[in-house]
Order: C-alpha cells, then structure tokens, then sequence
C-alpha cells in the first residue's frame, strides 16, 4: 500500500507533467513546483477522489492571507500529506 | 437565448438537489448579430457558446446547491466535444451533474442533446466564490426567478 506522500507524487506527476523524480517530500508545490492555483484544483479534486475527503483549501487559504498560517504548513508536501492523514482520520472517527 | 447579452438558458425544467443534477432548456434564436460572422452565409451556434449553455447550466446547479449564498465562476473546460453543429432555430436540452463539490470550486458534467440525440458534452471546473457584491447577487436572483429556478434562499442571504 503506497504512502500518502506517493499517492500525492503521483497525482502531481500525473496532472501536472512533472517527473515523478523531482518530487520530494520537502517540494512546496507552489515555489518549487511551480504549481499555480488552477492547476492545483485538479490536484485537489484528484486528492479529494482519492482519500474521500475534501481538502479546506478556502480554509487554509484565509488563514494564510490572515497570517494565522504559512504556505508552508499547507504546500509543503510532507505537510500536507500530513493535513490529509488527520482529515483521512478524522472522517473514520 | 440572447446570443449577444450570454443569456443562454431560456428555462430550468429540473433540479433535484438530492442527485445534484438539473436540466434546462434553450432555444437558438434565428435571427441574431453574431450570425453574421459566424458564418457568412451558413449560420451556426458558435461552440464557445455551447460550452458557455452548458457552464451556465452547471453554474445554476452550484448556485442552487449553495442556496444563492455563493458564485461560481468558469475556470476550466476539459474533455470538450462539440459533435454536431447547431443552426438558428434548434431547441437544446441541457443537462448537468455535479460532480464534486469542493473547497472553493465545483466540478461539472454537462451535455446538451437536441431531439435526443448528443450535441456537445464537456467536463467543466467552476471556481466558487461568495457574491462579488450585492448587487450581482440580486440580479442573480432575479434571473434564476425569470428562468424558473425556484430554491429558498436563506433569509439573511
């Protein structure tokens, strides 16, 4: 069973053309991906299919344009596999 | 339809919350501006406008799922066919589903069928926002009455 990191390697390779390589666990998917937020719907909608959640990104996006977060805690992809496992676990409470 | 004012659906015929779908209903004029260049001498409804039919049709199925609280806005066109071409004068069916309804956007399937048979289909991405201002959110509401589309609104929307 991959990891929640490989699935979200997977899908960012897969939707947005990257090779799978050059994605780590430490990318930021917007600066050092260079994911934009369009593209990063897809990859969201393709997340949410995939582990039966549905990702706050509104929610996280006010609390970084409040600075109560950085882009970081949510972009980072080791973060938000992280994000995602809690949401995952949440849902199966 | 008012081809030149994107007013494209001329009525809701269905929607059912529940299943997270709708239908609607609209006729090509057979007189309009845009005849004129599209085609000299061989009218057809252009295809931006087909996918514009069916992304209004989606965007009155997310604005109803919302309860007018929220609008969406087209963001992405995929797996668009345009498989027939459509003149002044035909009637269209449109039907929608929606598919996912995310944090902040909507993923649509939308086709439209004329006589029954498949006229265009596309899968579309709607970025939802809340009203830009109020004023948007009365015409909106104004026009979803004119058109049929009947859902309560929340009383301090």
């Amino acid at each position: 069973m991959s990891s929640t990191f490989d699935t979200i390697a997977n899908i960012i390779a897969e939707t947005c053309d990257i090779p799978r390589d050059s994605i780590k666990p430490e990318s930021h998917a917007i600066n050092d991906l260079g994911i934009d937020s369009l593209d990063f719907l897809d990859i969201a909608f393709a997340i949410d299919k995939a582990f039966g959640i549905k990702l706050p990104l509104e929610q996280w996006t006010q609390e970084v344009n409040d600075g109560k977060a950085t882009t970081d805690q949510y972009f980072v992809l080791k973060n938000l596999s992280a994000r995602i496992d809690e949401l995952v676990a949440a849902k199966g409470a | 339809m008012r081809l030149e004012y994107f007013q494209l659906i001329d009525r809701i015929v269905d929607l059912n919350l529940a299943d997270r779908r709708i239908s609607s209903e609209a006729t090509v004029p057979t007189t309009s501006k845009i005849f004129e260049g599209h085609f000299p001498g061989y009218p057809l409804m252009p295809g931006v406008l087909l996918i514009e039919t069916m992304a209004q049709t989606g965007g009155w199925l997310v604005v109803a799922v919302n309860r007018f609280k929220r609008m969406p806005f087209l963001a992405a066109v995929k797996e668009v066919k345009l498989r027939t071409f459509v003149t002044p004068g035909q009637h269209l069916s449109i039907d929608a589903h929606l598919e996912h309804d995310g944090s902040g956007y909507a993923i649509v399937e939308a086709k439209i069928r004329s006589e029954r048979k498949l006229i265009c289909d596309a899968t579309l991405t709607l970025r939802v926002f809340d009203f830009p201002n109020a004023e948007m959110a009365k015409q909106m509401r104004e026009t979803a009455a004119l058109i049929g589309l009947t859902v309560e609104a929340p009383a301090d929307g």
